[in-house]
């Protein structure tokens, strides 16, 4: 069984007036059948409203479906003396990386969580030790959060949620705030996360560049699933990516484009080197 | 930057006062603070000053630091010195029409002002060789009893270092606002206090919007991290008493003992 499982998942927001009624909800979840093998790379896509931050929160158990169930490591959500252990089996990283640094010492905040958890003192040192070597940021252990860059914030941030000793992160377009090189540098941490420590990372994000790396991708449209799928797969379907308000890499793009104007292309190219390849072949 | 700036005053350096446990400081300063009115005659005031002096040394921060609260207290510290010279009773050195300084009033005035400077030094010397975070540390460990009255100590503990954390961030952030709205033709400058206070407005409210914002941001962030409150949480960094502590509680028990026998000997 895989470590994440959802089932006819539904998450709905509820808008009160004055007195107490329910004025509006909003389905931000719909019906969602969601399976992520253990040690995968999974990215969600899906424009403003999708429903992308909501699920996750539902991984986290921040939030609690409306209606199905969603399983973490074989453990409903909806159990309350689960809820601890939930959280520590699947960490979650946020967009903005000044609202969820807690210490005032960078290694301090990556102790946080062990800390929460009851972890013997030692234990926690030798945890913040690993995960700051992890995510490449032992040289900074010493310093204030508030005078890293924004990459590496997130990298402690994301640090923070190893020392938790998770099977699973959950990362909520972490890149949003971020400028192009420190992006590489998230996204290098994650990928070796997951090669080197067999993490399951489920990155939610707007960047189709960071998607192509995934072992699989989900899509979400008005709060349903609507495609998922290798990369491969996903971005060879150009024109319902569009309906979905996304765009492909445009590499990508670029050969749908050309091969609509008739040139003899496959449908799946992802980089530059394939498009290259391709065209003089 | 407004990055850079230093909450409290800690002054880094490497000394024993500043590797002292900070609950050892925190009593220290209040034995001191004590024995200030242990003492009350000018033997005793000349015990406090070797100690004062001896600390200052041993904290290797420059000693103009140290000075530096008194600027906050000038004003009291005069009120102080004048009214207790021209208002006790005694035996009178210097009259002019109903203004009059008495010898009693010389010597009142002179203790009240040595009291009031050493308070503030003594006090100095804690919070410039302590971080605001061993602080509050110290001050959770050491107000732990009160837990069991009910008093949400590790909560006001947590709060206090996160408002450690997020006062650069909002002072940042006020700046960014101020010369946005300043960009848009905002004067924060002219006008009586009334004006002044109307323009303050437009800033006012997009920083406490960004502020709760941020607070439930890092409300849902710790929760993620399995916050739950003080209970069953360990430390990572727990404050353990070393050798050189029970070395400095001797040291404060010799200095309090002698404040006592001069109480009791009179000197
Ligand atoms: N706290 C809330 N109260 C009410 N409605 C909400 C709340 N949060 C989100 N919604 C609604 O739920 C829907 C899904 O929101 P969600 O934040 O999950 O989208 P998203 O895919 O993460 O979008 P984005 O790309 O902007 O982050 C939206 O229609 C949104 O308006
Ligand atoms: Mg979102």
């Amino acid at each position: 069984m895989g470590i994440i499982r959802a089932r006819k998942l539904g998450f709905d927001y509820y808008r009160y007036d004055e007195n107490g009624q329910v004025r509006e909800a909003s389905h931000a979840v719909r019906n969602v059948d969601l399976d992520i093998e253990a040690g995968q790379f999974a990215a969600v896509l899906g424009h403003n409203g999708s429903g992308k931050s909501t699920l996750a929160k539902h991984i986290n158990a921040l939030l609690m479906p409306t209606e199905g169930t969603l399983w973490v490591d074989g453990m409903d959500t909806r159990q309350e003396n689960e809820l601890w252990r939930i959280r520590q089996r699947a960490g979650m990283v946020f967009q903005n990386p000044d609202n969820q640094i807690i210490g005032t010492v960078v290694e301090e905040d990556v102790g946080f969580g062990p800390e929460n958890m009851g972890v013997p003192t030692e234990d926690i040192w030798k945890r913040v030790d690993e995960s700051l070597k992890a995510v490449g940021m032992t040289a900074y252990r010493y310093h204030s959060p508030n005078k890293l860059s924004g990459g590496q914030k997130q990298r402690v941030a994301i640090a923070g949620v190893m020392a938790m000793r998770p099977r699973c992160i959950v990362l909520d377009e972490p890149t949003a705030m971020l400028d192009p090189g420190g992006r590489k540098e998230v996204l290098k941490a994650l990928r070796e996360l997951n090669q080197k420590e067999q993490v399951t990372v489920i990155l939610i994000t707007h960047y189709m560049e960071e998607v192509v790396y995934a072992d699989r991708v989900f899509v979400m449209d008005q709060g349903e699933l609507v495609m998922q799928g290798t990369p491969r797969e996903i971005f060879s379907h150009v024109e319902e990516m569009r309906k979905c308000g996304l765009d492909v890499p445009q590499v990508t793009m670029l050969a749908h484009e050309l091969r609509k104007s008739g040139m003899q292309l496959p449908e799946d190219i992802l980089t530059r080197e394939e498009l290259v390849d391709a065209i003089c072949q | 930057m407004i990055r850079d700036i230093t909450l409290g005053q800690y002054y880094p350096a490497d000394s024993v006062l500043h590797r002292l446990d900070p609950r050892t400081k925190f009593v220290g300063t209040l034995l001191f603070v004590i024995s200030l009115f242990i003492f009350h005659t000018f033997p005793g005031y000349g015990a406090a000053t070797v100690f004062l002096a001896g600390m200052i040394g041993l904290s290797k921060v420059p000693v103009s630091f140290m000075f530096r609260g008194l600027k906050a207290i000038f004003v009291i510290l005069l009120l102080t010195v004048v009214f207790n010279m021209l208002l006790t009773p005694g035996q009178v050195i210097w009259q002019l029409g109903f203004l009059k300084i008495t010898w009693e009033g010389l010597m009142q005035a002179g203790r009240m002002a040595i009291r009031l400077v050493y308070l503030v030094v003594g006090s100095s010397i804690m919070t410039l060789t302590t971080t605001p975070n061993q602080l509050t540390d110290g001050l959770e460990n050491l107000m732990g009893p009160l837990n069991r009255i009910h008093v949400p100590v590790h909560e006001i503990a947590m709060m206090m270092s996160i408002a450690l954390r997020f006062i650069p961030i909002l002072m940042e952030e006020t700046d960014k606002i101020m010369k946005a709205q300043m960009a848009r033709g905002a004067d924060f400058e002219s006008g009586n206090i009334m004006q002044k206070a109307k323009n303050m407005i437009p800033l006012l409210v997009p920083l406490f919007v960004s502020a709760f914002r941020r607070a439930n941001d890092l409300a849902m962030a710790m929760e993620a991290r399995c916050y739950h409150g003080g209970e069953g949480r360990t430390q990572m960094k727990p404050l353990k008493y070393k050798g050189r502590d029970y070395a400095a509680y001797g040291i404060l028990a010799g200095y309090l003992a002698l404040g006592i026998a001069f109480r009791i000997w009179g000197i």
